[in-house]
């Protein structure tokens, strides 16, 4: 600013390259760890510069946790979460904002509400859900009586299929769609676009659909590209979901829940090889940390408009 | 509500717009919801067939457990420490930064990188670093054999687990901080230097309290997030152990649920988590919005 305080700003430095230490030197660790042989990983205390292990031990745990497949099995799910929510949270907040009708701020408030409990909270009863999507429509035909009704009149009982999305893309994807962030963030956006946009829009004809998409679609650009990105890394990143609902592990295992097979120590029986868990670390840790870096401008203003 | 001026009126297609969404949020949200409170207050019989009612039963089960009361203990403490760890630590950093010295874009950009960085990789990297036989502080145990054991010493293990926790979520509190920051009007802070208030004065008596806003709610953020992400870091490091001395709230539900098998007794854990982070929202929205506002 205006003063001149040489002593504060070495400070200032001194302070700031404290916190980079403090927040970079945990992954220069794993990284640094990654490069070296099994015998010099375990010495106390663990040398500071990268060795040069770095090609074999990488190699070693690609193959023997199978990163391949999961890596890309992380990859569907995360760009599948992302381009779902984006999808969903762009029509449901264009409908609650642009059209009038009745029940639109009970919708906005069923859709609101959900920010506040968390897939972890409620892990159980979605695990349930999930193990059957259609039991909850079973029941709610059975309970109205839909299904007695139908079945005196027409003789048929109503019986819906059973559909499990215990191991399988859709269970690892769809329940981290239902959530507001991005509808929140998308009604936020819409809110701020001029009113004579839509005006002049009616009036050269444009129905909503034609408005939605060569309008308000284009301009949401950075909208989406910051739910893009909170998107992709809050997916890449779920642990405790794909847990419960994977049990088919080489079919469709991600990468982080490989990380719980990597904790080397005596509890299976093996000798600590943390060269090879830190390279995996590693590995699993690159993608969203590239993405974060290389979207920064538009992740940073979207998590501080969404408030989540 | 606010709406627009300029609506659409085609009923139809607004309906089919919202439908999957409020599809979603139903199947996964309110109808699990739902269930988790039947379940809390029926109980399965043995022996297979309808749930029976059994109406507080589940919850006297659950706060008459001292392992429960163990498990709340140890989450108030890991969140309310992990909090005023990161946000102090977010808070400092943050301040500095906004001086914008020379370079102060590239301390910002690298501030960020742990937002990245999965729960679970990075209780794997601390479960290394603060290994009690390999990784950095052991040379701890070198000095004074059996000094840090997070693997047996129950306090270990929590400080363990808080500095992991604390050390993922500064980045969030860092961008939050900035944020609020960069909000506040250079003018005044300009108004306050030339009539001769210096640099920390300044952070003191503008900046600090005009980040109220943002320091309540992050405050709230962070307690939530604290009481409810925490698994993938415990689940890495320590399991719940030693002898249950991490055994966070989510984690118990998470081994009563589903290595117990025990449904009602996790939904009726579920219940009084759900309570509590409700609770927290709520008088974010209603209490900390309305009552600090200085501008």
């Amino acid at each position: 600013m205006v003063e001149r305080t040489p002593i504060l700003n070495i400070l200032t430095h001194l302070i700031l390259i404290t916190g980079l230490i403090m927040l970079l030197v945990p992954l220069w660790i794993v990284f640094v760890a990654s490069t070296h042989d099994f015998r010099t990983v375990n010495t106390v205390p663990m040398p500071l510069w990268p060795g040069n292990q770095m090609v074999a031990n990488y190699t070693l745990a690609w193959q023997q946790s199978g990163f391949g497949p999961k890596m890309l099995n992380s990859f569907i799910v995360a760009i599948g979460v992302t381009a779902g929510k984006i999808a969903i949270a762009a029509i449901s907040a264009y409908s609650i904002v642009y059209f009038n009708y009745r029940f639109r701020s009970l919708f906005f408030w069923l859709i609101f509400v959900t920010l506040m409990l968390p897939l972890e909270v409620r892990i159980v009863p979605t695990y349930a859900v999930a193990a059957n999507v259609l039991r909850p429509y079973q029941e709610l035909l059975d309970a109205t009586g839909i299904s007695t009704v139908i079945g005196a009149l027409a003789g048929i009982k109503i019986t819906l299929p059973e559909w499990s999305m215990l191991n399988s893309y859709t269970g690892l994807i769809l329940p981290l769609i239902a959530t507001a962030t991005g509808t929140f963030l998308y009604r936020q956006f819409y809110l701020t676009v001029p009113d004579e946009l839509a005006e002049a829009a009616k009036m050269d004809g444009a129905g909503p659909l034609r408005f939605f998409w060569d309008v308000l679609l284009p301009l949401s650009r950075t909208n989406m590209a910051a739910l893009g990105t909170i998107m992709f890394v809050y997916s890449w990143n779920q642990y405790l979901w794909p847990l419960l609902i994977i049990t088919d592990i080489a079919n469709y295992g991600t990468a982080v829940m490989q990380l719980q097979r990597l904790v080397p120590g005596p509890l299976f029986g093996e000798p600590p090889r943390w060269h090879i868990a830190m390279a995996g670390t590693l590995m699993v840790m690159t993608p969203p940390l590239l993405v974060v870096i290389f979207m920064q401008r538009w992740f940073v203003r979207g998590l501080v408009s969404t408030d989540k | 509500m606010t709406g627009k001026r300029v609506t659409f009126s085609n009923t139809w297609l607004a309906a089919l717009l919202i439908a999957p969404q409020l599809l979603l949020v139903f199947t996964f949200f309110y109808w699990p919801a739902g269930e988790a409170l039947y379940w809390s207050f029926t109980l399965e019989p043995p022996f297979g067939g309808e749930n029976q009612w059994v109406g507080w039963q589940n919850f006297k089960t659950v706060f008459e457990d001292p392992l429960y009361w163990n498990s709340v203990r140890i989450s108030v403490i890991f969140a309310l420490s992990s909090t005023v760890l990161a946000m102090g630590i977010a808070l400092i950093l943050a301040t500095f930064v906004d001086r914008q010295l020379p370079g102060y874009q590239a301390y910002r950009f690298m501030y960020f990188w742990p937002y990245a960085v999965a729960a679970p990789a990075v209780g794997l990297a601390f479960r290394f670093i603060f290994a009690p036989d390999a990784g950095f502080v052991s040379a701890l145990n070198q000095w004074y054999p059996g000094l840090w054991n997070p693997a047996r010493d129950g306090f270990d293990a929590v400080v363990l687990i808080t500095l992991a926790n604390a050390w993922s979520m500064v980045a969030y509190n860092f961008i939050f901080f900035l944020a609020g920051l960069q909000s506040i009007p250079r003018s005044l802070n300009e108004a306050a230097a030339m009539d001769g208030s210096g640099v920390l004065r300044r952070m003191a008596d503008i900046q600090f309290p005009l980040l109220a806003p943002t320091f309540f709610f992050l405050v709230v953020i962070n307690l939530t997030d604290s009481f409810v992400n925490s698994f993938g870091i415990v689940d890495i490091t320590t399991a719940g152990g030693p002898a249950r001395a991490t055994d966070l709230m989510v984690y118990k539900i998470y081994s009563d649920g589903f290595k117990g098998k025990d449904y009602s007794l996790a939904a009726a854990q579920s219940l009084v988590l759900m309570l509590l982070v409700i609770s927290l929202t709520f008088i974010q929205f209603r209490y900390v919005e309305r009552r600090v506002h200085y501008t």
